[in-house]
This record gives C-alpha cells, structure tokens and sequence, in this order.
C-alpha cells in the first residue's frame, strides 16, 4: 500500500488498526489524552501510545458520570471506555493539565475496569528551576511505574532509542508540515489530517517507515502544486478530531498551512537531546517547547508566539477551533484574538461539540470568512 | 411608618446571630482600607481563596480577594449584568462565573462596591483549580502588574515527597518575589507570629463549624457562607481570631440555651461545593419549612480541614503541604473520605449536591460520588443543578420540586 494510502486508512479506523496490531507486534496499547504525554516512555516500554479523541457517536453511558458542561474529549473518551471500544488498551495515561481532564482521570480509574492506570502530576508553571526538578522527578515515577505496570524494565539505552525514533518522526511530521506552508498544494487538507491522526496511534516504528518512504515520494518533484490561489488559513486550538473541517475550508477558498493544535504542530514541535540524562531531556523539551493554555509560560507567551507564526507563515486569516466547554482555551481566546486584531489578521471561532453544526451552515461560514480575507 | 409598629417576631430574634453586625463592620472597614489603599501607601495584592495569604500579612500587604468579590456580585444579583460584559468581550459563557464577574466588573468598575482596589501585584494557588490561573493571566495583562503562581500538584493517589519539595521550594520563591515588590525583607518572627495567629484562627473557625453537630445545631451552612470571609481573606490576623472567638463562644452560648437555627430541626442534611450566592435566603427557607437543617458543607470546612498537616514551629514549609491538601486538589477516594467524615460527625440523613457550572474542579466526579454514598452509607442524596453566581442557570420551580420530592423520600 501506498505511504499516504495506508495512514489514511488508519485515521479513517483507529480503533481497528490498534485492535489488529496489538496481537500482531504483542505490543500493549497504551491510551492518552494530551500532548503533555512523554510518548518516548511508553514506546521504550515496548508499548504503541494511543491518542484518545473523543467519540463522535452518541453518549449514552458517560452521561451517568459527567453533567453537561463538559468538553466533547472528555464525555466522548469516557464513552468510549464505557461502551468498551477501548478493550484493547492494556491502560492510559493522564498528564495534569485542565480541571476536566483531572477529574476524568478519577472517573476513568473508578470505572473503565483496565488493567492500569496512570497520573502524571507534572508541574502547571514551567518557567522555574524548581518546576524542572520536580518534572524529572514526577517522569522519573512515571518510568519506574510504567516498568511495573507493563511488566518490563525500560533501560536508558531503549530510552535513547526511542528519543531517537521519536525524533525522527518529529522531524518528518516538521519536514512535511514546511512543505505544506511552502507549497499547499502539494498535499490536501485531507491528507494532512490523516498523517496526524495516524501519527499519534500507530506503532510508531512502523509509523516512522511510513513517513519516510512518504517524504521520499513528496521530495520528489518539488515544484507541482506551487499555487492554489487559495487563502492561507492557520487553525489555532486545542484537538481538532473533525477532518470535515479541513475539507470544507479548502473547499471554501483556504489551505491551511499551518497550525497551533495539540494535534498539529504541538504534537512535534521541539526534540529531545539525544545525548546526556535521557529522563532529564524529556523534561527539558517541554519546558521549551510553547505551552499549551492549560500550562503557564508567562502571560503574554502564547500570544507573542502566535503573531511569530503569522508572520513567519505569511498567514491570511486564523480559525480559533476549540471544544465548547473548554477552559482553559476559553480564556485565552479574547487576548489571542486582540493580538490577531493588533496584527490585522482577521480571526474566525468555532466552538465545536461531538457533532459538527449542519453542513451548511458550517460551509458558509467559512465561505464568509474567506471571501473577506 | 412609627417605630412601634416595626414589630419583631421575638422567636425570630432569638435565633439572630448577633456576631454577624460586628462580621459586616469589620468587613466593611476591611474594604474601605483597601480601597484606601492609594492614600495611604499600602501594597495591594489579589490573591486566591486558597492561597497562603499569611506571608502578605507578614509583609504588610492588603490582601484583595476577587472570589468574596465574586461572592458578593452573586448576593447583591448583579451576576449577570456583569457575566454579559464579559461574554461580550469574548470569554465563553462555560467559563466559571467568579472570573467572567470579576472581569466585567474590573472594566466597568461596576458591581457592589464600584470595582475592586487595583493590585500591586497578584498571587494566585492552583490548589482549587486550573481556571484561576488563567483568570489571573488575564488580570497580569490587564492591570500589567507581576503575577507569583503557587503550583500545588493534585493528589490523585499520595503526595510524593518531589512535590512536597516542589512547594516548598516555591514558598521562598513567594516570598522572594514579595521582597522584590514590597522593597523589604521578609521579618520572621512576625512571619512566625502570623502563622500562630493563623492556626488560632483557623482552629476557631472549626471549633465554629463543629457546632453544627450539636442537635439542634445552633447555626447552618448558610451562616457559614456568610462568616467564612476572614477566614478566606483576613486568616493570620488579630482581628480573625477576636471575630471567631466570639462567634465561637456565641454558638457555645446559643447551645447551652437549646437554640436551633431551624426551629424545628428533624431533618439534618450536609451541602456540597460553593452556595448558590444568589438564592441562599430563598434556599434556607425552602429547606426549613421541611424541618431540614444544612449542619455543615464540604465548602467551608476546606480551609480549616488542613489543619492536621500545619505545625506552628514550621508553619511556612507545612503550610505549602497543608494547601496543597485541601478538599478539591484531592481525588474523587479521598474526598469520599472526607464525606463518609462529615456524613458521621455531623450525623446527617441526606447530602445535598449543588452540581455547579461554574466549578468543573469542585462538580465533575459528583455523580460518582453521590452512587458511592447512597449505595455505602445508604443515604439520600440530591443533585440541584445550578450556578454559584449566574442566575441564568437557575430554574426556581425545578429545584423546587426537585427539594419537595427529596424531602418526601427522607420523610418516608
Ligand atoms: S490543550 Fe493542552 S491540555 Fe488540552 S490536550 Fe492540548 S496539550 Fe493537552
Ligand atoms: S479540550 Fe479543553 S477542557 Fe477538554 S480536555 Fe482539552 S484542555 Fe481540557
Ligand atoms: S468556583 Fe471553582 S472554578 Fe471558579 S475560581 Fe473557584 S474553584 Fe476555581
């Protein structure tokens, strides 16, 4: 199968690739929630971390756990625990970061009946010397509970190997992205979600062949599909599981080429040092790399690195996405915006739930937005 | 209208807390002074309701606490005048109402008392939530002032000896940074004497609480709303200490003379998370006219719930344990705990539940809880869907009929 043919066909059925891989590799399936998890532990562990994205079918059982006002990801990954489409998972990981997530935790530990469980509390402020012992400490636990959890022993070599693979798959996931905003028509809106999702649930050895036989083919003949004429769009937010979303932009006149996503750019940004302590270089690559809302970094850090990309990327217009219950975006979003408004980039919301709003009504807002830029 | 025939129901008077005029002087003269504060040179500092306000009391600092004030937006109903600016500007209407109020409030410098001081700078523990540290993210931008964050890890199952380091080490940090905007060194044996006064404080407010337990008890969760304030704001003071002695004593006296809050107390129920600021009369009344009586809440009791983890000797460095413990920086197993606790001191036949909006911290998990407690301490429990300060999400005749039927099943 083609590189790009077999990613698509893993976004498109997470759940079935991870069902039939877990008995092929005899690798256990760690799920997760955040971009905040230390991927690199688990794949040393000899386990495929497996990003959780929220149901898009109905909610009938987390309903009886969780009241309304919570985010999509949160009901919609505790249904799918409940209604057992996540059988496959040997556990899943919680990293500490908004209100929702650390009572699903609780929740999830209480009630979805897998075999292991496990928190990391990591520290909220990442800007102090104090807040860096800590992380290695509270990652240094997340190892040692990791080996006992999975029955394994994680030796610093194995750790080395996996920063290395999971650097080359940050590089590749960078490398294509720059082509993208380079060149957008080289690669569909589609294609891009598909290499994202795949990125964050396959095994990721098997994932990193793929993406390099994949650059492979794009590296080649470099110069097709220089110009869409279309507008250039960059989606700013927290996870964006709807790959319609992509579509209709593109099809209302915008690519988008670049993004401020946890599962976009947030996902690869930064490497690890692949040299010296490797628990510490863990540590170090989240203390450097841009936060997330839910962690603090200062108070006019994301916005200053928002206009950094607007301008670095030649941005006409930035779509706010985030999920409708979502704090910790929710208050960024005025300030964010006011520095779009100070850069003149005109901005677009959506606060999206498990369904998307009617077609329509979804394609002609974008079409507005786009026809103003 | 003549004097005379303002008559008083002398039932009702006696039931009065007498303590609560003096509370409102005090609470007054507390905001006139920080309000004051430009006049007379004073620093001005928010800080969060669970954050170490002691070292700021050490240092000579007024401290500013935009929760009471969210608390007072709420009582005086201006919540949703003041949530609406604050949608306007953009903040969802999911985000936790303290911080839409405070914020529409502080570029209105509308709301009860015409916008709170400015601060000098701000000091905001993550003990109670995520939110308010981007709450005062906003307010740093805002009034561009410094901001100290005090990360207090959640315990989920233990509290490992990293962390305890980890708040430690950001308790010098604190004061480090309030040398740097105060201009002078921390005194500790003032800061010393402060912890005392804190733990004296904090033990009177307990003493306080513990009240409730009395049959009949001699005051309600409601009262406690009302007179948590200096705990919040003003603990580590002479002043709190003085004001919970006597109201401690107060209670003391009121049990020894027989007197109930409720005048028929047959029905003894515990409250769950914040008040419902705008409907607390209405709510106390709908409860008495069942004979039910709120003995005590999981709210008020936080503050002084860390007391087992302060020693005075070492107030500063347990203090940082001691908050980072409090009831909602736990897990769901350890707050059944603290219930199953309070379930049997206060011997109570129901818990009530406010399933807030505003606060996913405190709210979410609330149903897991309520499926524990009914199926292990086989009690009643009831969930009243509501909103700390945006009456928006308050539907009178439902939590009506909703109280009717719950009180019916605890009759039955
Ligand atoms: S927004 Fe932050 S907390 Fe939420 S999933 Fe992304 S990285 Fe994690
Ligand atoms: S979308 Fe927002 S509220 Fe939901 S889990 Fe992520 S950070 Fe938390
Ligand atoms: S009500 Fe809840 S969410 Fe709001 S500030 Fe208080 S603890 Fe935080």
């Amino acid at each position: 199968m083609e590189p790009l043919e077999k990613l698509s066909a893993v976004a498109h059925d997470p759940f079935a690739y991870a069902q039939a891989i877990q008995p092929a590799l005899e690798k256990p399936v760690i799920g997760y929630f955040c971009s905040y998890t230390p991927e690199e532990m688990l794949t040393a562990a000899g386990a495929v971390p497996f990003r959780i994205f929220g149901t898009r079918g109905d909610i009938s059982l987390a309903d009886a756990h969780l009241q309304s006002y919570c985010c999509s990801l949160v009901r919609g990954g505790l249904e799918d625990v409940l209604k057992g489409r996540l059988s496959f998972l040997k556990g899943a990981v919680f990293p500490h970061t908004c209100d929702s997530i650390q009572r699903l935790s609780d929740i999830w530990r209480l009630n979805a009946g897998l075999d292991t469980h496990f928190d990391l509390v990591l520290p909220v402020k990442l800007t102090t010397q104090s807040a860096r012992t800590y992380m290695i400490s509270v990652l240094n636990t997340f190892r040692a509970e990791l080996e006992q959890g999975l029955n394994v022993s994680i030796s610093d070599e194995a750790l080395h190997q996996a920063i290395y693979t999971h650097n080359c798959i940050r590089d590749r996931l960078g490398r294509i992205y720059r082509l993208k905003s380079q060149n957008p028509g080289k690669l569909a809106a589609a294609d891009m979600y598909a290499i994202m999702k795949a990125a964050m649930v396959m095994d990721r050895a098997e994932l990193l062949e793929h993406l390099d036989a994949l650059w492979a083919d794009l590296s080649a003949g470099a110069s097709e599909g220089a110009s869409t004429g279309r507008k250039r769009i960059l989606m700013s937010g927290g996870i964006c599981n709807h790959p319609d979303i992509y579509h209709f932009i593109e099809e209302a006149g915008g690519d988008v080429v670049w993004d401020d996503l946890c599962t976009g750019t947030r996902y690869f940004e930064g490497s690890v040092e692949e040299t010296g302590d490797p628990v510490e270089a863990i540590a170090d690559r989240y203390l450097d790399r841009m936060v997330c809302p839910a962690k603090h970094m200062g108070v006019t850090a994301r916005g200053e690195h928002l206009k950094q990309l607007v301008r670095t990327h030649r941005i006409d217009g930035v779509i706010f996405l985030f999920l409708k219950f979502c704090d910790p975006h929710g208050f960024d979003y005025p300030y964010l915006k006011e520095c779009m408004d100070q850069a003149g980039v005109p901005t677009l919301l959506l606060e999206v739930e498990e369904q998307l709003p009617g077609e329509g009504q979804f394609r002609t807002r974008f079409e507005t937005f786009i026809d103003m830029l | 209208m003549s004097d005379s025939s303002k008559r008083t129901d002398p039932e009702k008077e006696k039931r009065k807390i007498k303590s609560v005029q003096k509370m409102k002087e005090i609470m007054t003269n507390y905001y006139i002074e920080a309000k004051g504060a430009a006049d007379t040179g004073k620093k001005v500092a928010w800080i969060t309701s669970g954050g170490p306000v002691e070292p700021l009391i050490a240092m000579d600092v007024i401290p500013v606490y935009p929760e009471n004030h969210g608390a007072m937006i709420g009582a005086s109903k201006m919540g949703i005048e003041l949530c609406e600016k604050a949608e306007e500007m953009g903040y969802p209407r999911e985000l936790c109402s303290y911080a839409r109020a405070d914020i529409g409030c502080a570029v209105t410098d509308g709301g009860p008392i015409g916008g709170l001081p400015r601060p000098d700078f701000l000091v905001c523990c993550n003990n109670i939530c995520g939110t308010v540290m981007k709450w005062y993210e906003v307010a740093a931008r805002y009034y561009n002032v410094p901001l100290f964050i005090l990360d207090t890890p959640f315990t989920h199952r233990e509290f490992p000896p990293a962390a305890k380091q980890y708040v430690i080490d950001q308790i010098y940090e604190y004061i480090a940074f309030l040398e740097e905007n105060c201009g002078k060194k921390m005194d500790y044996d003032r800061m010393q004497e402060v912890g005392r006064l804190s733990v004296e404080g904090l033990r009177l407010w307990q003493a306080v609480l513990d009240s409730g337990a009395h049959k009949p008890a001699p005051m309600t969760a409601f009262d406690a709303f009302f007179h948590l304030a200096l705990i919040v704001t003003l603990r580590g003071t002479q002043e709190a200490v003085d004001y919970y002695r006597q109201l401690r004593d107060e209670m003391q006296e009121r049990i020894n003379q027989g007197i109930g809050m409720v005048p028929n107390e047959k029905y003894r129920l515990l409250w769950d998370n914040l008040p419902v600021w705008y409907r607390t009369k209405w709510l106390s009344e709908k409860f008495a006219s069942h004979d039910a009586c709120l003995v005590a809440d999981t709210y008020t009791s936080a503050w002084s719930g860390v007391l087992p983890y302060i020693d005075e000797n070492n107030f500063l460095e347990t203090m940082a344990v001691a908050y980072s413990q409090v009831y909602i920086n736990v897990s769901l197993d350890i707050m059944i705990d603290t219930l199953r606790r309070l379930i049997k001191k206060y011997d109570v036949d129901g818990l009530v539940m406010h399933s807030n909006r505003s606060c996913k911290p405190y709210s979410l998990g609330q149903y897991d809880l309520q499926k524990i407690v009914m199926e292990e301490l086989k009690i009643p429990t009831l969930i009243l869907e509501a909103d700390m300060v945006d009456e928006r999400s308050f539907s009178e005749s439902q939590i009506e009929t909703r109280i009717d039927a719950f009180m019916e099943t605890l009759k039955s």
